[in-house]
């Protein structure tokens, strides 16, 4: 009896001692510059957060390797599982940021609205490349949120720009086929603008997580019969919805993915019968011999140090995006550095870095990027940097580029981007900057 | 020794029904009381009070909530994220469009609101028991998720369906930094912890614990069950809508229909279990041990020097999760609480051993 | 509630449920053809809910225990069979993955079932619950969270027949035809046994009354161990099934949590019940969804279930064809 105590007696003082050792995180080296990589691994959302993930912390761990950091200064890193819920991409922020992070990219959209908020006291800068809040484009409320290469918004324009050219959209049916979440109801407020401009019909049919149960969905496609369908699906959704409409036999000629919802996860489990499935790209595709590819394989897969699974994941889709936005934070970094010093820098001096990046294509060569990224350059009015992008196409075996470049229309966006951009700042008391005092 | 009762004699009935009649376990409440608002205070560092403290306290105060409800009255819950979600959207709206209200009234309001659901979703649990009450919870549940999910008016007609809350402002003073959250919540638990443990101790507990051991010896004894078990959710939906509002507002300041989901739900059930049904101290223990899991397992890789994915974390945490709760089961159904009371008998001998 | 009252209230809900399916095309809204694809549509997603309901009432029947983790052992056995079969061929996985199961039916006879035996019903559920939660844990560290396609020679192009009796032609899936055929066998061969063979009349005793049972000499550990192979067995084939069709990755067990409300409706000790259970909420679920849904902005199929589960169990608590439960104090 007084074994089983005493036996009781230490797990409770091992669990006692284990609360207070998990509180003391070990302070980041002083000369590293600390980045927090939230990302999901598990649940229905990992097919698609797993290459992105590996894509994100292999030039993470390449720009150590083989430039020695960022200037010269290392960066530190460590992963944290969100599983795509918000609250767990809280926490996770909570428990890195007392590690001076410095930038941090939240990899969904859901979790960029609940960091909005905390990002501007905590000073630490949030790029969200190619999701987040559409309207956070406008950088004189939304001072450290990033959007960089594009917005949802521009998505939903450039697609609508390019089934337009297939013939006027007047009296046409458009569906959009959304997941459930602040990602997926995104783009709705442009496309029922765009609606009402080029007088087509938006159906929105949601999609509950984890997002498997979509007969209903397309039996009301098939019903309906639009002339298009959007797909703004994630993770599990996007394959189920593609093997949903191969059933229903809607053409996937006529469908258009989000560039989240048009990469190799999505559509390898329906194989030959999702030939024809378009999606709009981020500026890249599924390009495997940049430099930048080759200094993966022989800096990091060739020394057995590479995050993915097998090297045949350089290069897909999910990973050249994650790549790239890894490298937009460094880039940043560096544009920071180049202002403050060759040191470790503070998450406001990145901020500065990044709302005065110019990457130009020369500049984009040099890193070993080809043409695979858009040239950018924020500015304070413009978080962005860019906004462009081309429509590619599966054909059973891989992705080809089936539309020249697109661009968002300015005109369309920028009233619905200054409306929302002052309600926010309406209501959480923010007075804008002024841009044009900005240097 | 030290934990005998000689010479404390009672001299009034109030004395002897008092919550504490042991003078040492007196002493002891009132010094980890303030330990924990004015020691913690000064002594934590900002990060054990965000991702340790603050979570536990309010996960605490729902887990209280549905154990009254599975612990104390025996009714099987699995809609808890649904009362949750309630609480919080209710003093989202009420906080956004009486912005006038008082902070405290703002989330009291916020539990009656979630009372009066839970009332209507406890009816079912006059005809039905044990895992059909389950699944009749879970229509709450993903009816509530769909609701907050589609009604534009309950998000404010927030175009991506999150919503934030605004600042906390208690007669005039923001509760900004996390030592005032922290000194909040605690003060709010506290007052909650007090209520709950009272109810139970009364007339209205004894009549759910009846409910629970055996429903119909109740009803032939004269305890109404209509009575005891709309209480019981009545009750237990307003701690968790409390519960929830704090969450919500303190703990994410901004968030989406899906952080009250049903893993949510799952959670507090598991937090009830491992903690120890039908016991206060139960909900606390079983909470901290939840918040804490993850972290120690998160540190885990570090301490042991194997380096593990975070994805193996993650599961191991599920696995972790799953052999607890039937382990549990099997060893201690009464959970952690039980081993603490066990804990505080071996104490009242202690150093002799019979 | 008197016998007479429930049986009436009973045929006023079912009339009430036909009347509403029938309404979109009554009504106008709706054209046949249109309306014969919604509601075959939701008779097959119903037979995916049987499958997993079937093994839930398997449990249930011999051994008292509501096995929340059903779902969780569907995909685990779909996961196995997906894995496996990148290594070797089908016939060689499959018996494998039988043996995995079997395994894992006897590991959670001796580790949970044993030592909670007498416990009341909402213990072993729990119990169960924490089951789901190991497996989904231990399954994705075995076999990963990719999402993996099943490929067991299902046909995938959809048919289209009847396209001169009705313009556009009526879409019918022949996956989904071979799904159902599947099940059918499934639960003829299900009968079979429990009809005619010996362990059948064992395990139909065993759930008839432990105690007697025991008491004329069946082995009630090894019978709970034998149910909860069956049953994993049924999950193997639901697995095969769901996974063929929407691709295995464990998110999907939250999906099988539909099968409670199937079990509600079927009624906790029935075959049939399973069956009938799931096709009249893959039914409902479906028309509601597509002809209901607009109204309500979409998204409705993910309660409608539990809340027709809910209405049905206030007047009917025993379900269409389960026992009635009597209490004796």
């Amino acid at each position: 009896m007084t074994r089983m105590i005493r036996t009781k007696a230490a797990a409770i003082a091992l669990a006692v001692a284990g609360v207070f050792a998990a509180a003391q995180d070990a302070a980041a080296q002083s000369n590293e510059i600390f980045i927090p990589v939230l990302v999901y691994r598990t649940g229905a959302y990992a097919p698609n957060g797993v290459p992105w993930a590996d894509g994100f912390v292999d030039y993470l761990k390449l720009v150590n390797e083989r430039d020695g950091g960022a200037n010269g200064v290392r960066i530190a890193y460590e992963e944290c599982e969100t599983g795509y819920a918000t609250d767990r991409g809280v926490e996770c922020y909570e428990r890195l940021k007392s590690r001076k992070a410095v930038a941090v990219n939240p990899l969904s959209t859901g979790i960029t609205y609940a960091l909005t908020d905390k990002v501007p006291q905590d000073k630490i800068t949030m790029f969200t490349t190619g999701y987040g809040r559409a309207d956070s484009v406008d950088g004189s409320v939304f001072a450290w949120n990033f959007p960089l290469l594009g917005t949802y918004w521009d998505a939903a324009d450039m697609l609508v720009q390019h089934v337009k050219k297939k013939g006027s959209l007047k009296g046409k049916k458009i569906a959009l086929v959304y997941h459930d979440s602040p990602y997926g109801k995104e783009p709705i407020k442009l496309l029922e603008e765009r609606a009402k401009l080029e007088g087509f019909q938006l159906l929105l049919l949601p999609v509950t997580h984890p997002g498997v149960e979509q007969k209903a969905t397309w039996l009301q496609i098939r019903q309906q019969r639009p002339d298009y369908v959007f797909l703004w699906g994630w993770g599990v959704m996007n394959s189920t919805s593609i093997k949903e409409a191969i059933a229903v036999s809607y053409p996937r000629l006529q469908m258009f993915g989000v560039w989240w919802s048009s990469a190799e996860p999505d559509v390898t489990p329906a194989e030959d019968a999702a030939k024809g499935y378009n999606g709009i790209a981020l500026g890249h595709s599924a390009e495997k011999d940049m430099p930048v590819h080759k200094d993966m394989i022989k800096f990091l897969y060739d020394k057995g140090k590479g995050t993915a699974a097998s090297k045949n994941e350089v290069g897909s889709v999910l990973y050249n995006r994650g790549m790239i936005s890894a490298m937009l934070t460094i880039e940043a970094i560096k544009s920071a550095q180049g202002k403050y010093g060759k040191r470790v820098v503070t998450g406001e001096e990145v901020r500065w870095g990044a709302e005065h990046l110019n990457l130009d294509a020369p500049k984009i060569k040099a890193l070993g990027f080809g043409d695979i990224v858009q040239p950018l350059k924020p500015s304070c009015r413009d978080h962005a940097g860019v906004h462009r992008g081309r429509v590619h196409t599966w054909d059973g075996k891989q992705w080809s580029y089936t539309s020249d470049w697109l661009e968002a229309d300015k005109k369309v966006e920028q009233p619905l981007i200054e409306a929302s951009a002052k309600a926010y700042a309406a209501e959480k008391k923010i007075t804008p900057r002024d841009c044009s005092k900005e240097s | 020794m030290i934990y005998r009762e000689t010479g404390q004699f009672k001299t009034s009935y109030a004395s002897d029904q008092q919550l504490f009649p042991i003078l040492q376990d007196r002493v002891f409440v009132v010094g980890f009381l303030a330990f924990a608002f004015v020691a913690v205070p000064l002594l934590a560092s900002e990060y054990l009070f965000l991702a340790i403290l603050i979570p536990f306290l309010i996960l605490a105060l729902a887990a209280i909530g549905l154990n009254i409800l599975v612990g104390y009255c025996g009714q099987v819950s699995l809609g808890t994220g649904a009362f949750m979600a309630i609480g919080a959207y209710s003093a989202y709206n009420l906080a956004v469009r009486l912005p006038d209200l008082n902070l405290l009234l703002v989330f009291l309001l916020a539990g009656v609101l979630a009372t009066i659901v839970g009332i209507v979703f406890g009816i079912p649990s006059l005809r039905i028991k044990g895992f059909y009450l389950a699944v009749a919870t879970l229509a709450a549940q993903f009816f509530v998720d769909w609701l907050f999910a589609r009604i534009k008016w309950f998000t404010n007609d927030s175009s991506s369906g999150s919503v934030s809350a605004p600042p906390l402002t208690l007669f005039g003073y923001t509760i900004q930094t996390p030592v005032e959250q922290y000194l909040f919540v605690l003060a709010v638990v506290c007052v909650f912890a007090l209520v709950a443990r009272n109810l139970t101790r009364g007339a209205i507990g004894r009549s759910w614990m009846a409910i629970r051991d055996m429903d119909v010896a109740a009803e032939v004894i004269g305890i109404r069950p209509m009575r005891a078990k709309l209480s019981a959710f009545a009750v237990s939906s307003f701690f968790v809508g409390v519960a929830g509002a704090l969450w919500a507002f303190i703990r994410l300041g901004s968030w989406e229909p899906l952080a009250f989901d049903v893993n949510r739900s799952f959670q507090l059930l598991f937090m009830v279990i491992i903690g120890g049904l039908g016991s206060i101290l139960g909900s606390f223990l079983g909470a901290a041990f939840i918040v804490v899991l993850p972290l120690v397992l998160n540190q885990l890789p570090t301490w042991l020097g194997i380096p593990l994915s975070t994805a193996m974390i993650s599961h191991l945490e599920f696995m972790l999760f799953g052999a607890l709760i039937v382990f549990f089961l099997i060893v201690e159904p009464h959970g952690l609480a039980r081993l603490w009371a066990i804990g505080k008998e071996k104490l009242r001998m202690w150093p002799f051993p019979h | 509630m008197s016998p007479a009252l429930s049986r009436n209230l009973t045929i006023a809900f079912f009339a009430l449920l036909l009347a509403g399916a029938i309404s979109p095309m009554a009504l106008g809204e709706a054209k046949f053809p249109q309306w014969l694809e919604v509601v075959l549509g939701g008779l097959m997603s119903g037979v995916l809910y049987s499958l997993v309901a079937l093994g839930l009432v398997l449990i249930f029947k011999a051994s008292g225990v509501f096995n929340f983790a059903q779902g969780a052992m569907v995909l685990f056995a779909a996961l196995s069979l997906v894995r496996l079969m990148e290594k070797m061929p089908l016939a060689a996985a499959l018996a494998v993955t039988v043996v995995i199961m079997i395994v894992l039916a006897w590991l959670i006879e001796r580790l949970v079932l044993r030592p909670l035996v007498n416990q009341e019903g909402i213990v072993l559920f729990m119990a169960t619950l924490g089951i789901a939660y190991f497996l989904d844990g231990f399954g994705q560290t075995v076999w990963g969270s990719d999402i993996y396609t099943l490929h067991v020679g299902m046909p995938k192009e959809p048919k289209l027949l009847l396209e001169k009796t009705f313009e556009g032609g009526i879409l019918v899936s022949m996956e989904d035809v071979v799904a159902a055929i599947l099940a059918a066998i499934m639960v003829a061969l299900l009968t079979l046994f429990f009809q005619k063979t010996a362990t059948g009349r064992a395990l139909r005793a065993v759930a008839d009354d432990h105690q007697a049972a025991q008491s004329i000499g069946i082995p009630l550990n090894r019978i709970w161990v034998i149910v909860w192979s069956v049953a994993g067995l049924v999950g193997l084939v639901a697995g095969i099934i769901w996974g063929s069709k929407l691709g295995v990755q464990f998110s999907l067990s939250l999906v099988a949590l539909k099968a409670l409300p199937v079990v509600i409706l079927g009624g906790f000790t029935s075959i049939p019940g399973a069956i009938i259970g799931g096709l009249i909420i893959g039914l409902g679920e479906k028309i509601s969804e597509v002809y209901l849904g607009p109204l309500f902005g979409g998204g409705i199929e993910n309660w409608f279930a539990y809340v027709l589960a809910l209405i049905f169990l206030l007047f009917r608590p025993e379900g269409l064809f389960g026992e009635i439960r009597i209490d004796r104090v």
